[in-house]
């Protein structure tokens, strides 16, 4: 046994400690049978050449902890020498109800909670959202180092605190509010628009109510004007805060609010007009503009003061880059506020918002909570309050990477692959495109015959090849249309996108061959009966199967997976309107 | 041939960062700059600037969690760019979060059997979990006045003058009026028989505290859950109870078992509690849990097409991360029932070391409890040289930030710090603050006493002295600070501790 010195004393005791818990005399005593075992070498560390060394002093102070505390650790010291999948951990099944009584070992519980995220979808792949799934290497980096980061501690973390407030200056630089060139503007980042929108409708909410406890009006029946495609969280906000939405209907071929029918329904309890910049169904942007207008004749007529909200969540960045001649933002004086959500083409990862206000008449003061941020005063105005920092630091990070310039070229690149996808798709000659070519890059197309399959049932065979492309019928008025949406990220490639047509093509192939629909009603009608008492897709279609034992195998095989997708398909409608949760 | 764009480009990325133009020009504060700047120079600068703020790890402020395993590190960053509200593309993802509701719920003693499913919902933090909390009361509140022919434009809630301040946010931001009861000296937490007396016909509900934010204190529930229930009797009224466990909730189910504050009372409806404090996840995690399907109104619900079947969902937030519900999942499979009980012991025996360290030193009142949640709340015993707040200014010049503030109206003339004790917050950190402790309290004892300095203050300007001015600018900044301090503070739960 070579001579020992002080230093490797020291490593032995470390290792020593790692692997035992308790006093200091266990420890001791450990060192000491370790060294006697003479398992104990000058230099056991792990380097490659010698880790067959170190995993046997490993295994040895494994064996003298458990000889040495036997009851306490044995379980566990078995554990540590096997591999995770063949310790007891990937044999049992996990808690789901009630938090276990004992620990396991980290690498266990990595691997077990890592397993299973595998089946969900690739969030890559998933073309149904606008939120990012792609950030630089660099930019992960930060985010790592800034996880452990409270937002709401404006007084220790000061540095976030103001790139959160030059966020803020520099998004409502690029709506153009009012602002000086070295003021600060009112505005404040959220986990998300809906989030935004909460708050903007909330500042709407007060100041009318506000204006009308003035004028000594009743003030309990406020109401909210918007076109009947905006976003559930609207929904959301009309019914948690008690404001009737007041919806414009859709008709078929126009996806969007409607300014001349919105104005009309305009009264004098109306807190708002909200346009969307961005239709979450067809991407379309409404026409702010027009709107603006009319609604200022209308105020100029009445003496309402009806302000205008943009929520540009998912337009509030293209616009600008891509058509910055067209107006729909504070250039507008009736926009009193807009939200734009950074984690969709602000480029950041699912988690932050913001709201912007023109200026600060138009955010009451008695929302406004102040915080003490080093000894000055930082308002606040959030629903949330604990939160990560690291996405306002990511989105400072792409602001500051990217600039004017690199938003354009990404947001260009968008556009000319959903000009791709697009033509692509039209010249299939089975789709009508339902999307625009102004609007957010995204590509919305229908069936033209949905006679022999539907949109839902390609929906469905994407899937298989890995693509997650959602498949949602158009909201009241319009609810006979089903389309197909595909959103263009910045991630979405040329590549991709030219392989996603060939896929699409491949699926149409393939319905075709298929025997239509009506062959199957029969098995199907059977199947939603029972589903109505079972609500359990998979199980019905297994019982389906053991009825008709006797049947043609393959013929079988294929009614059961109809059935599921009939099954499925019900239920898309019955849960139809804003609940499919587009976002 | 492009040359001239060319050429700058290239001479960019053969440079180094520091030898690049980006660190000398400096940074756009109010608008987007034209250009790009590539993608080193933007984390560098960024990453160096960030250098400035506090060290996570040493703020003591916070109970929100600042250390997790490697291994959950890895699977947050791996599911970072999963969107929570996509369910169904990410089936996973919602079952986890179904798990850990179910877990929390029986952790808190829901009556529901083994195989059924509890009502809950993941939040980004307790804020949104109080809110959506408080819709549901007053809601149901607002139902049953209806349907009795009552008016129902006037909903109170009861709480005590200790609740954080999003009670305060969310009966402003949701009309309803806040009634809190006050407190006195020396007992920092909510009366239950004041609170009871409070109570009317228009009270949506009472809300008890587990761990109160200024000294950690359990709220007795079960007192007040009695007294409730007598009065309910006695009036006809149905007033219920919403315990905010946003810190002690993950506490007192570990070490006080026998402590019956959960769903064994039967008033209480809903408990929310926050995953990024004691649940150990990093910041944006919360829960919140009711008592039965029956406890939350029906028309709040939204309904979201889940893998062909019906999710309902109930929250503020819509599109955010889901790496906090994995790491809460994964939090609770990895440590278990035993893990949590050895780390709340662990902590727990931290804080005596810490109080007891302090106790010695001779100079403090320790104004936290014993039994509660881990933290140390004391003051100086004579304040009349130096402050609280001079104390904590100074304790950040050896990188330790432990906030000093003062309690609500009516025991406002106590001024604590308070030292919150995290899993990361080790033993041997715990002796070295008591260190640096007492570094600055002889520090302050050399100092000149307050009201002196401000008469040297104004002879020695008058001498006008290079340095001394110097030292007379840095007090009378520490001053200003202070002031402010007092001043922001003063104006009630703005302090924002969390």
């Amino acid at each position: 046994m070579a001579k020992s010195s002080a230093d490797d004393d020291d490593e032995l005791r470390r290792a020593c400690e790692a692997k035992i818990e308790g006093t200091k005399d266990k420890i001791l005593m450990s060192i000491r049978v370790a060294k006697s075992y003479g398992i104990y070498r000058k230099n056991w560390q792990i380097g490659s050449q010698l880790y067959g060394q170190a995993r046997v002093l490993h295994s040895s102070i494994q064996e003298i902890v458990t000889i040495m505390v036997v009851t306490t650790t044995i379980s566990d010291s078995d554990e540590r020498l096997h591999c995770t999948f063949a310790s007891r951990y990937a044999r049992t099944s996990l808690p789901r109800f009630k938090i276990p009584e004992g620990s396991m070992p980290k690498e266990a519980a990595y691997q077990i909670v890592n397993d299973e995220l595998m089946l969900d979808g690739n969030p890559r792949l998933n073309l149904a959202s606008f939120v990012t799934t792609w950030m630089e290497p660099e930019c992960d980096k930060l985010i790592m180092d800034s996880i452990n980061k409270n937002y709401v501690d404006m007084d220790e973390y000061p540095v976030t605190t103001e790139l959160q407030n030059r966020c803020v200056n520099m998004i409502a630089h690029l709506f153009h509010a009012p602002v000086g060139d070295d003021e600060t503007a009112i505005g404040v980042g959220t986990v998300g628009s809906s989030e935004a929108i909460m708050l903007a409708g909330l500042a709407f909410k007060r100041k009318w109510q506000a204006k009308r406890k003035a004028q000594g009006k009743p003030y309990d029946k406020p109401n909210i004007v918007t076109g009947a495609n905006v976003q559930v969280c609207w929904e959301k906000f009309a019914r948690y805060f008690e404001v009737e939405l007041k919806e414009v209907k859709l008709k078929e071929g126009y996806y969007i609010m409607d300014p001349a029918e919105a104005v009309d329904m305009v009264d004098e309890n109306t807190i708002c007009v909200a346009a969307i910049l961005g239709s979450t169904l067809t991407g379309e942007f409404e026409d702010v503009k027009l709107l603006n207008e009319l609604l200022t004749e209308k105020n100029n007529k009445t003496g309402w003061d009806t302000p205008i909200h943009v929520d540009a969540a998912s337009g509030g960045f293209i616009a600008p880059f891509l058509f910055p001649e067209l107006e729909w933002d504070f250039r507008l004086p009736l926009v009193k506020s807009i939200n734009v959500s950074g984690h969709k083409y602000g480029l950041v990862y699912a988690g932050v918002g913001w709201v912007i206000w023109r200026n600060k008449d138009d955010l009451p003061e008695e929302l406004v909570f102040h915080i003490n941020y080093l000894g000055s005063d930082q308002p606040t105005f959030t629903l949330n309050f604990s939160k990560g920092s690291c996405q306002i630091i990511a989105q400072y990070y792409q602001f500051i990477r990217l600039g004017l310039e690199g938003y354009k070229s990404i947001m260009e690149n968008c556009m000319e692959n959903a000009r791709l996808l697009r033509e692509e798709m039209a010249k299939t000659g089975r789709f009508v495109i339902v999307s625009k070519d102004i609007g957010v890059p995204l590509v919305a197309f229908a069936l033209k015959d949905s006679s022999r399959f539907t949109v839902f049932q390609i929906s469905e065979s994407l899937r298989r090849f890995g693509w997650i492309v959602p498949a949602y019928t158009m909201p009241p008025d319009a609810e006979h249309i089903a389309v197909l949406r595909v959103v263009i990220r910045e991630d979405l490639s040329h590549s991709l996108a030219e392989r996603l047509v060939s896929d699409i093509q491949k699926v149409l192939k393939e319905l075709d061959e298929l025997p239509p629909r009506v062959s199957t009603k029969a098995a199907h009608v059977t199947a939603v009966n029972d589903e109505e008492s079972n609500k359990d897709a998979h199980v019905t279609a297994v019982t389906d199967e053991t009825h008709k034992v006797n049947a043609d195998r393959h013929h079988l095989k294929k009614s059961t997976v109809e059935t599921q997708k009939e099954i499925f398909n019900y239920w898309r409608r019955i849960s139809d309107k804003k609940t499919s949760g587009v976002c | 041939m492009a040359l001239s764009k060319r050429t700058s480009q290239m001479d960019e990325s053969i440079n180094s960062t520091f030898a690049s133009r980006y660190v000398q020009t400096s940074l756009p504060k109010f608008k987007m700059s034209e250009n790009s700047i590539p993608k080193e120079a933007a984390y560098q600068i960024i990453n160096d600037e960030l250098m400035l703020d506090g060290n996570p790890r040493l703020n003591l402020a916070s109970f929100v969690t600042t250390w997790m395993e490697p291994e959950c590190d890895k699977l947050i960053m791996a599911s970072i760019n999963k969107n929570y509200v996509d369910m169904d593309e990410y089936p996973v993802t919602t079952e986890l979060q179904n798990r850990c509701v179910n877990m929390i719920a029986h952790l808190f003693n829901a009556p529901f059997g083994d195989g059924e499913t509890a009502v809950g919902v993941g939040t980004v933090g307790s804020s949104e979990a109080i809110m959506l909390a408080g819709l549901a009361f007053k809601r149901k509140w607002q139902n049953k006045m209806k349907a009795a022919g009552k008016p129902y434009d006037k909903p109170n809630i009861v709480t005590g003058a200790n609740v954080q301040v999003c009670w305060e946010k969310f009966a402003r931001y949701f009309e309803v009026e806040l009634k809190e009861v006050k407190l006195r000296d020396g007992y920092y937490v909510m009366d239950p028989e004041k609170a009871v007396e409070m109570v009317d016909e228009n009270t949506i509900c009472v809300a008890a505290i587990l761990g109160s934010t200024l000294n950690g204190e359990f709220e007795d529930v079960k007192r007040l859950n009695d007294l409730l229930t007598e009065k309910n009797k006695t009036t006809g009224w149905d007033t219920h109870i919403h315990v905010d466990a946003a810190s002690g909730g993950f506490i007192a189910p570990f070490l006080y078992p026998e402590l019956e504050w959960d769903f064994r009372l039967p008033l209480v409806k809903s408990i929310n509690v926050s995953g990024h404090k004691y649940g150990l996840v990093y910041a944006g995690i919360g829960w919140v849990i009711w008592r039965s399907k029956d406890d939350l109104p029906d028309e709040l619900i939204f309904h979201i097409n889940y893998l062909g079947t019906d999710q309902p969902t109930f929250t503020l937030n819509f599109s955010k991360g889901s790496s906090q519900v994995i790491a809460q999942y994964y939090q609770f499979i990895r440590l278990g029932h035993e893990g949590y009980k050895n780390i709340m012991e662990n902590c727990q025996g931290n804080a005596t070391v810490l109080k007891e360290g302090l106790e010695k030193t001779g100079r403090f009142n320790i104004v936290s409890k014993d039994k509660g949640v881990p933290l140390v709340a004391f003051s100086l015993k004579d304040s009349s040289r130096h402050s609280e707040f001079e104390v904590s200014d100074l304790l950040r010049r050896f990188g330790w930030i432990v906030p000093a503030y003062t309690m609500p109206p009516d025991a406002q003339h106590v001024t604590v710090l308070r030292v919150v004790i995290r899993e990361d917050f080790s033993r041997t950190l715990a002796e070295r603050l008591v260190g640096d402790i007492e570094k600055v309290l002889h520090e302050l004892d050399n100092l000149p006493a307050r009201v002196r300095m401000k008469l040297a203050g104004s002879e020695e300007t008058a001498g006008s002295d290079d340095t001394v001015v110097n030292k007379i600018d840095i007090e009378e900044q520490r001053k200003i600070t202070t002031a402010w301090k007092k001043f922001v503070a003063d104006r009630k739960k703005t302090n924002g501790v969390c």
